[in-house]
């Protein structure tokens, strides 16, 4: 190699591996690619460990010495702890410590806080906030002691929990005004003005937050069970007050997020905190009660919905109008309209949003904030209109498709939509319903079918990788990225793969370390695409450089299976290579992100069947089509599609985390009375990718796909109820007491 | 946890001597004591393991019926051919509860013994009389959906969760019990759970080093229709809402056997003989069935959010009996 090779003030993102999106990427590179692996239904490579046991997660991180930590809950909902009795709890078998004070946390950081949450001392804000732990040489004893701590409060008799009472607030840039809904309402052909609610839910990811705190002198290494550990290490350093330079977090496996691990969470600090006290690593494990009430919860919701319609179904007016709830001090708020903004169009459209703050644990992202609620209220409303109107529910969606923006009038960058509506209905057998409802009835069973719109919201991230390309013909991709069960190891050694023409099993991917390049984490479905492209463009720059190594132009080079060609020149990497070559990718959000809308979308079709005596819902077959842009892994991708949909059927019909009335706690706070899908719950999922590329969404032309699954997917289980029944819910979940008094006979 | 003694006994009598302290437990598949255990609902200073006795085989009774031992595991018991042809109530009962999983573990006399799933009573934190006796009941005026209609008292309306008991109860099984000072005695599953009235902590007849060694069915009823309908929150691992077990004939156009037992109704499985003495000798039509339901349903109560199981018992009862009469 010659200097020639390497330009140092090249700004060509082929040759740094940064790119910034600041214009659509309309060369689809991946596809001009040889070694035909992306898109392909690969399985994961860490799924052996999985199903072997052998996957380290974060509890079973162990370390000599380890001391075991169990966390305390409050047990008022406001006030003051005026004294706990330790010198009790350091009497008991094996305890070594019990801790508390100024730097424990009320709750988890929201996603991407970057700094620590509220850290309130001896104050308590809501049943169930940790506040203090108890470490001893075993988990039992630490449990034990843990249960039996005398802890003496000063309570506040002002606690809030009914959001319907609660003072709220109106935060300014949520609220929008735009024509005049209400001379809309009045003039419409036809109009719906419906409010909807839905309840608390809880992420409820199979693996507990956990986290092992380790001290080797003023270094803090923390293996635990998060999601962004980019910005999970700078909430932890803020938490402690030390450097985050000092801060390493390991997490190379997590057993599911869904937003309750985007940010660092109570154990953690705790963990660190007795750590460094007992000069020995300690390990605290959230049970799964403490899951339920000390990490994130979903806010309810209370949504009002009019439109407007002329009488052939054009939407000309839109108001969706909210209220959710958090904690006093709490920045995130469900961004529950997200979805209203962009997805129909009609000229005359408010927005209203409040937040109500009450003494409950801390409302953060769940799976799909915004949408995931939102588009319940938006696509039963959609229904209720097509039903008045007697206008197909497919068809009027058709109808509504904006050519721009309604709001901020952008363009829109790739919108299959369309698509989706039809050939999901062509697909699903959608022309065999019978509009009217109650006409179908097999032995003790209603049968109905019912569909959705989905949308969601296209977000890229700022993200780094390092790909290392080794003249063996081997691959290494690092970053701090984490895999939470999406595929993360899978599709980053599927990019790297295709571009440097290597079979997958020659790329290794490292993730899940702090001391790796800076991905973008894991939340908000920007994970594959964000990460995916650092790791692309790194790709780019090593074939850049194998390309001069060549000796050819770039754009002639081809590498496959180990062996780069180009202008009748022919070498292995092993021939071609002396040294191992390593590159960053870097890509920054740009211009596309505000110069267009981005999103993805689908459509959601269920056929339930309503038990004529009982009202208990079961869904027999559903269908997701789905467009967000380039698919990376058939396999992985339909997965994610399978767990929103199955998130959906959840929403709809039976999760609900119940809050006591008169204290604020959570009641059903474990697996088997927080109702959770279960096999049986879980029909045929049929899923079907429209093919897409998204130019302005990244340079792989791929968009979020695991909360797009989701978005929409509880209405159209709602909607096929009513088809079956009659009955609408509005009052979300469906259980069996809010249909059964409605039943025709 | 609380530390606690372990102790395996090696035959019945052992069992019965070592259960016999106040604060010691027994345990067999510990599918519900380990999770009250680990909550400190349950704090026994000793575990008396009974898993090796010889309590495992389901055997032909003289009388035609079948016997069962105690420690076989509700999957073994569900799976039982003899169980699946002529106790389908039964079989289809088993099946409706938990998990695969925890059927795998759960034996015959631990699921006739299980607590209930009161998210009160399981919260250390809250006021339960029964876990607690004289502390008072946050379940009533709180979240009590899953809570009881039928039977309650004043200080409790926890509801008894099983679902194989109250097939068991429409098969008028009975229990074989041996205990401390006196020789084995047997007693109809309807004695062996009492209702709450003022002492909520008191759920059975049994006392202290009393043990279940066996459930008896009699004879099946010949011809006997049976079915186990099971409402709930969701389509497997869900207690139930409101659960009917039906064992019945007809005999020339009438009801002759009735034997219906009820889940999720009531701080125990439910069998109300007033409700059979209605629909027995009669013709079955929707006026009739109505009537039984409104004997069943005559002193029902509900708190607020349970309400629905009122109408909701109503028409399950309604659909068995039409199932029942073959209309």
């Amino acid at each position: 190699m010659n200097l020639t090779d390497l330009n140092p003030f090249s700004s060509d993102p082929f040759d740094t591996g940064h790119l910034k999106m600041d214009a659509p990427m309309e060369r689809r590179r991946l596809d001009e690619m040889q070694q035909g692996v992306i898109s392909r239904p690969l399985n994961r490579p860490d799924g052996p460990q999985k199903v072997s046991g052998t996957a380290l997660y974060a509890a079973e991180a162990e370390a000599g010495n380890m001391a075991t930590g169990v966390l305390v809950r409050a047990t008022i909902p406001k006030g003051r702890v005026r004294a706990i009795d330790e010198d009790a709890a350091m009497a008991m078998p094996g305890v070594v410590g019990v801790f508390h004070g100024d730097r424990l946390l009320r709750n988890p950081a929201q996603g991407g806080a970057d700094e620590a949450p509220v850290q309130p001392g001896d104050r308590v804000d809501y049943l169930g906030q940790p506040i203090a732990l108890v470490v001893a040489e075993t988990f039992e004893q630490a449990r034990d002691a843990a249960h039996n701590l005398a802890v003496t409060y000063d309570e506040d008799g002002d606690a809030v929990f009914d959001p319907s009472s609660a003072p709220t607030e109106k935060p300014d840039g949520d609220q929008l005004d735009q024509g005049d809904i209400e001379a809309a309402m009045q003039a419409a052909a036809a109009s719906v003005d419906v409010t909807y609610t839905t309840p608390v839910q809880s992420s409820a990811p199979m693996e507990p937050h956990a986290s092992l705190a380790e001290w080797d002198g003023e270094n803090l290494t923390l293996h635990g069970s998060y999601q962004m550990l980019n910005y999970n290490r700078n909430e932890l350093a803020d938490a402690l007050g030390i450097k985050p330079k000092h801060v390493r977090i390991l997490a190379p496996f997590v057993g599911g997020g869904f937003g309750s691990k985007l940010g660092l969470a109570p154990e953690a600090v705790a963990a660190a905190i007795a750590a460094k006290a007992l000069a020995r690593p300690v390990r605290v494990v959230m049970d799964r009660r403490t899951v339920f009430e000390s990490t994130m919860r979903r806010t309810e919701t209370t949504q009002r919905i009019r439109l407007a319609a002329d009488a052939d179904g054009t939407l000309t007016g839109l108001a969706h109008e909210d209220r959710v709830s958090n904690l006093p001090e709490e920045s995130f708020s469900e961004p529950v309209a997200q979805a209203t903004h962009f997805l129909y169009g009609g000229k005359n459209r408010r927005y209203t949003h409040e937040i109500a703050r009450l003494n409950l644990t801390c409302a953060g992202s769940v799976r799909a904030p915004g949408e995931a609620v939102g588009m319940l209220a938006l696509e039963n409303a959609m229904d209720e209109l097509a039903h008045q109107l007697g206008l197909d529910p497919v068809e009027l969606r058709l109808r509504n498709i904006p050519d721009r923006h309604p709001e901020d009038d952008i363009p829109y960058s790739a919108r299959s939509l369309e698509q989706c509506l039809r050939e999901g209905a062509d697909r699903f057998g959608w022309s065999e319903r019978n509009p009217v409802p109650a006409s179908r009835r097999e032995g003790d069973w209603w049968i109905g079918i019912g569909m959705s719109a989905a949308a969601r919201t296209n977000i890229l991230a700022e993200s780094k990788a390092r790909v290392t390309l080794n003249p063996d013909g081997t691959a290494l991709v690092e970053t701090d990225m984490t895999d939470i069960g999406t595929g993360t190891y899978t599709i980053l050694g599927q990019i790297a793969a295709e571009m440097l023409g290597l079979p997958v099993e020659a790329v290794t991917v490292h993730l899940g370390d702090t001391d790796l390049p800076a991905g973008p984490g894991s939340g908000g479905s920007w994970g594959a695409q964000s990460s995916g492209s650092s790791v692309y463009l790194a790709c780019e720059a090593i074939r850049t450089r194998v390309a001069k190594a060549l000796g050819c132009d770039r754009g002639e080079l081809t590498l496959k299976d180990g062996v780069a060609t180009g202008a009748n020149l022919r070498k292995t990497l092993a021939e071609l290579l002396d040294a191992p070559i390593t590159q960053e990718g870097h890509v920054e959000p740009g211009k596309t992100m505000k110069e267009v809308s981005q999103a993805g979308y689908g459509a959601h079709f269920a056929e339930v069947a309503v038990n004529a005596v009982t009202g208990e819902t079961r869904v027999r077959r559903m269908l997701g089509t789905f467009a967000a842009g380039r698919i990376l892994n058939a396999q992985t991708a339909r997965s994610q599609c399978h767990g929103g949909m199955i998130w959906g059927i959840g929403a709809a019909l039976h999760e609900e985390l119940h809050h006591d009335a008169r204290d604020g706690h959570v009641v059903n706070r474990d697996l088997a009375e927080y109702h959770i899908p279960v096999n049986l719950d879980v029909p045929q999922l049929d899923v079907l990718f429209i093919d897409e590329r998204d130019d302005h969404a990244n340079p792989i032309q791929a968009k979020g796909i695991g909360e797009l699954g989701i978005s929409g997917a509880g209405a159209a289980v709602t909607n096929a109820i009513f088809n079956a029944t009659g009955v609408r819910v509005r009052d979300y979940p469906a259980t069996l007491d809010k249909i059964l008094p409605f039943l025709p006979d | 946890m609380r530390a606690f003694e372990y102790h395996r006994a090696t035959a019945t009598s052992d069992a019965i001597r070592t259960g016999r302290a106040p604060d010691a437990a027994i345990i067999a598949g510990g599918t519900n004591l380990l999770d009250l255990m680990k909550l400190q609902v349950e704090t026994p200073a000793t575990l008396v393991d009974i898993t090796r006795l010889d309590l495992k085989t389901v055997t032909p009774a003289d009388d035609g019926g079948l016997r069962i031992g105690a420690l076989v595991t509700n999957a073994e018991l569900a799976a039982d051919g003899r169980v699946r042809r002529d106790y389908a109530v039964l079989s289809r009962a088993l099946l409706s509860g938990a998990t695969g999983q925890l059927r795998n573990k759960a034996t015959t006399g631990g699921n006739l013994l299980q607590r209930t799933r009161c998210y009160y009573f399981m919260d250390t934190d809250a006021r339960c009389n029964k876990r607690a006796p004289g502390t008072g009941c946050d379940a009533m005026e709180g979240l009590n959906r899953i809570l009881a209609v039928l039977g309650g008292s004043a200080q409790c309306i926890a509801t008894h969760p099983s679902d194989m008991a109250v097939g068991m109860l429409a098969l008028d099984a009975q229990v074989e019990i041996e205990g401390p000072d006196r020789a084995a005695r047997t007693l109809p599953l309807a004695e062996l759970h009492v209702l709450p009235g003022d002492t909520p902590q008191v759920e059975t007849v049994l006392r202290d080093g009393d043990l279940i060694t066996a459930v008896t069915l009699p004879a099946p009823v010949k011809g006997a229709f049976q079915t186990y309908r099971k409402a709930r929150d969701r389509a497997s691992y869900a207690f139930a809402l409101t659960s009917v077990a039906a064992v019945t004939t007809l005999r020339n156009g009438r009801f002759d056997h009735v034997a219906l037992a009820f889940g999720g109704l009531a701080p125990k499985p439910w069998r109300d003989a007033a409700v059979e003495a209605v629909l027995r000798g009669q013709a079955p039509d929707d006026a009739l069935f109505e009537r039984a339901a409104d004997v069943l349903l005559a002193n029902a109560r509900g708190y607020g959010h349970n309400d629905f199981k009122i109408p909701l018992a109503r028409r399950l009862l309604k659909s068995v009996l039409r199932e029942a009469a073959g209309s």
